[in-house]
């Protein structure tokens, strides 16, 4: 049952992002920006721990996801340093998706070759 | 000296001929309906360089080879070189025609570079001073996409409206001769701007130009569309066609039957998942400098009128929210030299 | 008569093609929640070894490594034809993101092209996701706000 909750929440995401596309004329880019910053925002607000707790990697996975884990960090950085971690928490929460995305496109770039589509 | 007719239109006093053309196209033009009538088909769209943009000028080097080789002519003996492309700077015309060290003007008019090069060809071989001239341009699809929208690789969904961009070039040697087709006369477009601002509805953008510069030839030339056997414009695609029809309709003009598009033409709209139809300099030009200009050579066309579109944009200009500035030029081509039209 | 922009707008609006919605959404919903469950069971599998935490992580940085992989293969750009947003919301379009301009700007070299250009898809999520943070950060600190 946990995994129809992830494939409902994850899927109904991904379709809001699909209508954007269909029927906005906003840019594959600013629709990223905008979930990342609807999710920091939702988590913020902490609304968003209750889609994470209701369905795991369906509300984790998506670039609200992120969002959500900055959040977070910058709650948990408050917490322990006071008013200088709001300078900190954002990228340590976010470091390990961000530091892979980094070496692994790094990676790719430097094995893989451009080719044409068709 | 060419005559004028109107304000933009000019008629050629002794009509150049197009002495040869050529077009080569990778690999998804040699797989679409119009595969027979390239000159040569490259499958491997690198041509075996490192970039897309060197390989887009060995796109166009070829082409200015095959049109020379046809009209068994040396680099030595061509007066001019009028070449230009998509990319910033003009850099696959550049690089592409360098090593035939043919005296050279550079030129921007995006897609509607083929029939700005034409017709300047047209205007220059009238004197018979500067003679023969090659006039060549190119777009390759991955150069294009670099440098207009996203990289290669990035997930994206094309609208219904997009276009792709043809990975081609086309050639055309103009000079005096006997032989038809003869290029008789030309009108030089205006910059059109209604306020188009989707570049993924480049069609919709160039519909006007290609419109109003059509009606200012038919209009300084006293002409109506039923003189003429066929009207071909660059790269309107399927979306761009449709309002090109309206355009003139509400002018009463309505050139439906005898009208095709490059961009129309060089892809299977069914079968080769093109969206609104084929763009780029490279669409018009190898149409033109192919199966167009072999339709004249064997007679199955005679009074053609050959009017490619471009859109005049960059992307600092979008970016920056400008609409989209849009021109044609038109060529009249014709396998008989006398004039169809009073006074030309 | 001279047309105005205004209505030639009308004009194209009643020629473009519609969007294929009926197509498109359900496509996107498919592909982005098969994507979800593949992080949901990367996630169960990890916990047998990691605590929840390290788990949901990297089942993230699995996804980030599968995307820049079939990303450097042609594989997700043929996938993302079909999915749309399917791929573009979930981490893997983010890891796309960077992985596509990586790949397709080494031609100018390692750092003005690969380099510089890595981040010029992805940039602007990190930019404005950082600063949301950062404000929500002087604001909790403030007043507890989510606390």
């Amino acid at each position: 049952m946990q995994y129809f909750y992830v494939f409902l929440v994850g899927g109904a995401l991904c379709a809001i992002g699909q209508i954007l596309i269909d029927y906005t004329k906003l840019t594959p880019a600013r629709i990223l920006t905008s979930y990342v910053v609807a999710g920091v925002i939702l988590g913020g607000l902490g609304i968003y721990q209750y889609l994470i707790d209701f369905a795991g990697a369906g509300a984790a996975v998506p670039l609200t996801g992120f969002g959500n884990l900055m959040a977070q960090g910058v709650r948990d950085a408050v917490d322990q340093y006071g008013l200088i971690g709001a300078l900190m928490g954002g990228f340590t929460a976010g470091s390990a998706g961000l530091a892979a995305a980094i070496l692994f496109g790094l990676l790719a770039a430097l094995i893989f070759k451009p080719k044409d589509k068709s | 000296m060419p005559i004028a007719l109107g304000r933009s239109t000019f008629a050629m006093n002794r009509p150049p001929s197009i002495l040869s053309s050529a077009a080569v196209g990778g690999k998804k033009e040699g797989e679409g309906p119009m595969a027979q009538w390239f000159d040569e088909i490259q499958n491997d769209t690198t041509f075996g360089e490192k970039t897309w943009e060197k390989a887009e000028s060995r796109f166009q080097q070829r082409a200015c080879e095959l049109a020379l080789k046809k009209a068994k002519m040396a680099p030595e003996q061509v007066k001019l070189l009028l070449a230009g492309d998509l990319l910033n700077q003009c850099i696959s015309s550049s690089y592409g025609v360098k090593e035939l060290l043919i005296p050279f003007f550079g030129l921007y008019g995006a897609c509607s570079t083929m029939t700005e090069a034409l017709a300047l060809a047209g205007l220059l071989g009238d004197n018979r001073v500067i003679d023969p001239i090659l006039a060549v341009t190119s777009s390759h699809f991955c150069s294009a996409e670099r440098q207009f929208r996203y990289p290669l690789e990035y997930g994206g969904q094309r609208p219904p409206t997009a276009q792709w961009t043809a990975t081609a070039s086309g050639a055309a040697l103009v000079g005096k001769s006997s032989k038809p087709p003869y290029l008789k006369a030309v009108t030089i477009g205006t910059i059109q701007d209604l306020g188009v601002h989707d570049i993924n509805n480049m069609g919709a953008a160039m519909a006007p130009a290609a419109a109003a510069t059509l009606l200012t030839f038919f209009q300084d030339t006293g002409t109506q569309p039923h003189q003429y056997d066929g009207i071909f414009t660059g790269d309107l695609g399927q979306v761009g066609t449709k309002l090109f029809y309206q355009l003139l309709a509400q002018q009463q003009v309505n050139v439906t039957s005898i009208h095709q598009d490059c961009g129309c033409l060089i892809f299977d709209q069914k079968t080769q998942d093109v969206h609104a139809g084929g763009s780029g300099c490279g669409c018009a030009a190898s149409m033109g400098c192919g199966y167009l200009m072999r339709q004249l050579e064997m007679g199955k066309l005679h009074q053609v009128l050959f009017l490619a579109t471009g859109a005049l944009m960059s992307t600092v200009s979008c970016q920056q929210g400008c609409s989209i500035p849009c021109i044609s030029h038109l060529v009249y081509l014709s396998t008989d030299p006398a004039p169809v039209f009073q006074g030309g | 008569m001279k047309l105005t922009p205004q209505q030639y707008d009308a004009m194209i609006q009643k020629t473009v093609p519609a969007t294929q919605s009926g197509r498109t959404i359900p496509a996107a919903f498919l592909v982005g929640g098969l994507i979800c469950m593949l992080g949901q069971g990367l996630t169960d599998l990890y916990k047998l070894f990691l605590d929840q935490q390290q788990a949901s992580t990297l089942a993230s940085v699995t996804l980030v490594f599968l995307s820049a992989l079939t990303t450097g293969l042609g594989l997700y750009p043929k996938l993302a034809k079909f999915a749309g947003a399917g791929t573009l919301v979930p981490i893997t379009g983010f890891s796309n993101a960077v992985t596509s301009p990586a790949l397709e700007f080494k031609s100018e070299g390692f750092v003005l092209g690969l380099g510089a250009k890595l981040f010029t898809l992805s940039g602007p999520v990190i930019v404005y996701g950082i600063v949301t943070s950062i404000l929500y950060g002087v604001l909790y600190y403030f007043t507890g706000l989510g606390g």
